[in-house]
């Protein structure tokens, strides 16, 4: 239990699914700086879709063939309630004071968190996710679980096709310039608002990646899952700059990281037993995203300050 | 034959407030046309309503023989007219050559672009040995050029300029206005914002003289630059 590569390894691979829902956070920030709080439900959304195309394909459906289906549902309907939320609840509020979009962040999280628990069927309770058989992995001393290998290969594609989007196509160099001044992006010809939904889009996606792996990871999944989960993800995104969006990934990992060698390690410094239980991982979480702020608020990719003058 | 730009009554308005309360001018292919004037006389109002980031409360701007009113920001550079803002506005965490490429944001013609960062590079040369650099890192000058190279890089028709000479050491002024009189001797059109009337007015074959909103006197570069009143108001002498 004790051996820290397996500890290292458990913690990058659920850094890497905090990483996957921090895009969300960082990318929209980046473009319109709303802190959008529905994120976490929009990942748990895009949970139930995956689930309700495994309910819909026929019983013993090979997971090969159903999880790439499951991912294309959990996408569908993470994107769509994305940019609805973005059409309809952000979009008429763009010029408004900051509190308003903020507060109405928080309305549409509650809304989606009552809506899947009131309509989606036997949704009060935990419901189970499809799991992937066979496994576990060793490799040298290190297990990775069944449920693990999802992130394994996912996270890291993931990355690479949001880097190649933001740095190659016309549309992320459009993205770029937006975050960095979106009058003058227009004067460029940059249709900003449609930036904006694909900045809202893109989010969901990567957030419905994550909720996947989520459900493969832990087996069920819940109305509430987003909210713990959407918190860590924003604290991810905090801690490696938000705006950032490789920033989001590493906050994401760090994070990951720190939680597992926390919960640990910590039960072994004398005196501190008590608090190595799994129940104080939100917390040593939490504490890391106070001490980095105190000492670099920007966070780890933070951009310069004096790069806005 | 008409005017590459013209402007009728524009009025636009903050709010209540009117910034600028019907003017009237017009630029011609091949001229270079400035408005000068103090700070808050609504020229840089102007020039951001023409390039779509404002919308008028009233009047007319026709391009190129179509109306702009309609026409959303991000779609008035295709049509020819770039603009380069007042405060240079480049992308800080961008390199310069992203900069400029970002100027060709719409265009489809790679060799054409891939020239048109030579020819930028070609008129300030200090651009080309910094092509790498962030852009936010450069001086004030050097973000100016750039904010004018990047405009350029659209191939527009008419050009407009917003105080490029703003903030900028004597050297550094002189520069980019000998650049503006270069363009100009290549045929560009160009409208140019000043508040620094003598530079402008030597440039221009039009100048307009707005206060507060309106403008208030008319003529060109060489008969404004020896008007009494003008020289008083923006000359500095008395």
């Amino acid at each position: 239990m004790n051996e820290l590569p397996q500890q290292l390894v458990n913690g990058l691979l659920l850094g890497s699914m905090y990483g996957l829902v921090a895009i969300g956070y960082t990318m929209v920030y980046g473009i319109v700086q709303l802190i959008n709080f529905a994120h976490g439900e929009i990942f748990m959304t895009g949970a139930f879709g995956a689930l309700t195309v495994w309910l819909w394909l026929p019983g013993g459906t090979s997971m090969w063939i159903a999880l790439p289906l499951m991912i294309i549902g959990a996408v569908i309907v993470a994107v769509a309630i994305a940019v609805g939320a973005e059409r309809f609840a952000y979009r008429p509020l763009r010029n408004a004071p900051r509190l308003a979009p903020l507060i109405t962040a928080i309305g549409l999280s509650l809304a989606l968190q009552q809506a899947v628990w009131a309509w989606y069927p036997e949704a009060k309770s935990a419901r189970t996710f499809p799991q992937i058989a066979g496994g576990p992995f060793e490799i040298g001393s290190v297990t990775i679980q069944t449920g693990d290998i999802f992130l394994v290969v996912a996270a890291p594609i993931s990355m690479a096709v949001l880097a190649w989007f933001v740095m190659k196509t016309r549309t992320g160099r459009g993205m770029q310039a937006t975050a960095q001044d979106p009058d003058t992006a227009k004067l460029m010809g940059v249709n900003t608002d449609r930036i904006i939904v694909i900045a809202f889009a893109l989010g969901a996606a990567f957030a419905a990646v994550g909720a996947v792996a989520y459900g493969l990871k832990y087996g069920e999944i819940n109305f509430r899952m987003g909210f713990i989960l959407g918190l860590k993800a924003f604290t991810a995104a905090v801690l490696g700059g938000i705006g950032n969006i490789y920033g989001a990934m590493i906050g994401g990992v760090v994070l990951g990281v720190a939680e597992t060698l926390a919960t640990a390690y910590i039960a072994d410094i004398p005196g501190m037993d008590k608090f190595g239980s799994q129940s104080w991982a939100d917390v040593w979480a939490f504490v890391l995203l106070i001490l980095v702020l105190l000492f670099r608020p920007q966070g780890l990719l933070g951009e310069r300050v004096a790069d806005r003058a | 034959m008409t005017a590459l730009l013209e402007v009728e009554d524009l009025r636009v308005a903050y709010g209540k407030i009117e910034a600028v309360k019907g003017i009237s001018f017009k630029v011609e292919a091949g001229q270079v046309v400035t408005l000068i004037g103090t700070n808050g006389a609504g020229k840089t109002t102007t020039l951001r309503t023409l390039s779509g980031l404002l919308k008028p409360v009233g009047g007319q701007i026709r391009f190129n023989g179509r109306s702009l009113k309609k026409i959303p920001a991000h779609q008035v550079v295709s049509l020819g007219l770039a603009h380069s803002p007042e405060g240079r506005h480049i992308f800080p965490r961008m390199s310069i050559e992203d900069n400029l490429r970002l100027g060709a944001f719409l265009r489809n013609d790679k060799p054409g672009i891939e020239k048109d960062i030579q020819r930028a590079y070609d008129l300030f040369p200090i651009l080309g040995e910094r092509r790498k650099q962030a852009a936010g890192t450069l001086s004030g000058g050097e973000q100016q050029m750039l904010a004018m190279g990047r405009a350029l890089m659209s191939q527009p028709k008419l050009l407009m300029l917003d105080e490029p000479s703003m903030g900028l050491s004597p050297i550094m002024m002189q520069k980019i206005m000998a650049t503006i009189a270069e363009l100009k001797a290549q045929g560009t059109t160009i409208l140019l914002v000043e508040q620094n009337a003598q530079a402008a007015l030597s440039l221009a074959d039009q100048g307009h003289v707005m206060e507060i909103g309106n403008i208030v006197l008319s003529g060109t570069g060489r008969d404004l630059l020896h008007d009494e009143s003008v020289r008083k108001a923006y000359l500095g002498e008395d």
